[in-house]
């Protein structure tokens, strides 16, 4: 037993603080990242993680609560990119890289007077990569807070989003205001990144969005079956990852453990390397493509 | 030529009638005062070249363009509830392989697609998708991926996405422009028999005529904004498309083919000769 679980694993609170947040954190993040893929929204959801990391780094230097930090300026981020017109397909390249490049910016310059003002070498290392272990237990309700509106939002607009991400021009001819759902779908986005944020570190939280989905997405037909599927996975890998973080504390003799993102992140690539063999298997033994 | 009566359904109030329609979009006239009607379960076809307004014109049908003049009555409603008795299939609609949808997942988000929340699955629900699937004869390929399908196959399912909410008219934006002889006879073979069997009208837009005159009622014609509705024998001749063009055309029937030929100085004859609209150069 101690071979896979280390002494103190199950009775150690930052453990549980982490356990909870990083399995409340993969589910709305694997459930977005669904609807992100198949939009084909990853590289506005990526943006989304720059902005978050600048959010995170003001807040820091605020003396704010990062996850505030993170959501706030996701949420600015993915208001700005809708207007500048992140839902026409020509559009999304502008309104993304704009949006990137001023968000990087703004990083830069908070985590530069993070170090020097504040004197905490510790801001750029939370901010980017995340610390889980060391997250306050009065975090948990907020996170799980911002995570049920994410999700009851994803859900109220899921069939018009599912029918919009279709076809644009059967949505809107049956009555769909394809700019509203565009642009909840972008928030729900924003808080979905803002959250992932915390767990696993802002520049870190696409592969928690992008990873799970995008395996799923290779095991699946069915748009529901995706989507369970990419919450086990999530919740798999960001679980397995705490695991074997805790654990490395006790591996070789320095005792310094390795950081949780870094296990969560090579999970999840991975499960997305190991889902492709059932895919292809599959495309082999299948009859060629009619035309 | 066929003479076809008029459907036997005449009597009854019309399902779409359009009222001296006029779009202009950036200075432009795209439609100018186009005007026509469609009875319940009939099946008209909207001729014309590319550039003629045929999509401009399904758009102001489907209440996503609004007409500068004019107005369109569908089931007798003009308001914006109108879309409800209308099904719609648009051009090229591009269905990713990746996409995690089976033929009858579609289906079925034609049913409450627009509602908000998730869909409950129910067996009314999956029932009405069976029925659908028979009705476009679709059952083989109801468990495919919709990316994987081919066209023929990806436009059963998108009619039966339409029909499926029970719409009164079936508007169909060139169902036939990817597709080969023999898919397309199918698809026109399958839309003749959904609107005579299940009373829906069909209006479906092509910019060739000929795979449509053995099951078209009516034939809307346009040319340069302008349209002339009415039977094929009444719409396809000599003089009312020379009047439409603005420009002397002739109408030859051969075998049966019909050939709408530009006389000499036509100046986009050669254009529309290109696109394989219909018109053909002698």
């Amino acid at each position: 037993m101690h071979f896979i679980v280390e002494p103190g694993f199950f009775s150690s609170q930052p453990v549980h603080v982490a356990l909870t947040i990083g399995g409340v954190v993969a589910v709305v993040s694997a459930a977005v990242g669904i609807f992100t893929v198949i939009r084909g929204q990853s590289f506005a959801g990526h943006t989304l993680t720059d902005v978050s990391t600048a959010g995170g780094s003001a807040a820091f230097l605020l003396g704010m609560n990062p996850l505030l930090g993170f959501i706030g300026l996701s949420l600015v981020g993915s208001g700005t990119m809708d207007l500048i017109g992140v839902q026409r397909v020509r559009g999304r390249d502008l309104a993304t890289g704009i949006v990137l490049g001023a968000s990087i910016g703004l990083a830069a310059l908070f985590l530069y007077l993070d170090t020097t003002t504040r004197a905490t070498t510790g801001a750029t290392q939370q901010i980017l990569f995340g610390s889980i272990f060391t997250l306050d237990p009065g975090e948990v309700p907020i996170v799980v807070a911002f995570s049920v509106i994410s999700l009851v939002a994803l859900a109220v607009i899921y069939r018009p989003l599912l029918l919009a991400t279709m076809s644009p021009d059967i949505a809107a001819a049956r009555g769909v205001r394809l700019r509203p759902v565009g642009l909840a779908f972008m928030l729900a986005l924003a808080v979905s990144v803002g959250l992932s944020s915390l767990a696993i570190g802002s520049i870190l939280s696409t592969a928690l969005l992008i990873g799970p989905a995008a395996a799923a997405l290779r095991l699946t037909k069915r748009i529901g079956a995706a989507l369970i599927t990419a919450v086990a996975i999530g919740v798999a890998a960001t679980w397995v990852g705490v695991l074997l973080a805790y654990d490395s504390y006790y591996w070789g003799s320095s005792h310094n453990g390795y950081p949780v993102s870094f296990f969560i992140v090579a999970l999840t690539f991975l499960i997305y390397l190991a889902s492709g063999l059932p895919a292809r298997r599959a495309a082999t033994s299948a009859p060629a493509k009619r035309h | 030529m066929t003479d076809r009566s008029q459907p036997v359904t005449a009597n009854e109030p019309d399902v779409l009638r359009v009222e001296g329609v006029t779009v202009a979009l950036g200075g432009r006239t795209i439609l100018e005062d186009v005007a026509f009607a469609i009875a319940p379960g009939s099946f008209t076809g909207l001729i014309g070249s590319n550039g003629a307004g045929k999509t401009t014109l399904l758009r102001v049908i489907l209440g996503l363009q609004r007409p500068g003049r004019g107005r369109v009555v569908v089931a007798g409603d003009a308001g914006n509830r109108r879309n409800r008795s209308i099904g719609y299939v648009p051009q090229k609609v591009l269905l990713d392989p990746d996409m995690p949808m089976r033929a009858r997942d579609l289906i079925g988000l034609g049913l409450d697609g627009h509602r908000f929340g998730i869909p409950m699955p129910s067996k009314t629900r999956t029932s009405l998708v069976d029925e659908m699937l028979a009705a476009v004869d679709a059952e083989r390929f109801a468990n495919a991926r919709v990316g994987i399908l081919s066209g023929g196959e990806q436009q059963r399912v998108l009619i039966a996405h339409a029909l499926i909410s029970r719409p009164r008219l079936l508007l169909l934006d060139e169902p036939l422009a990817n597709l080969d002889l023999r898919s397309g006879q199918e698809i026109i073979g399958l839309l003749h028999r959904i609107a005579t069997e299940h009373h829906i009208a069909v209006l479906l837009s092509a910019h060739e005529m000929n795979p449509l005159l053995p099951v078209m009622d009516r034939v809307v014609y346009l040319a340069g904004g302008r349209a002339a509705a009415g039977t094929t024998d009444e719409v396809i001749r000599t003089e009312v498309l020379s009047g439409l063009y603005g420009h002397p055309v002739e109408v030859l029937h051969i075998h049966d083919r019909v050939l709408v030929i530009a006389g000499p100085g036509y100046p986009d004859a050669a254009r529309l000769a290109a696109e394989g609209a219909g018109i053909e150069l002698g």
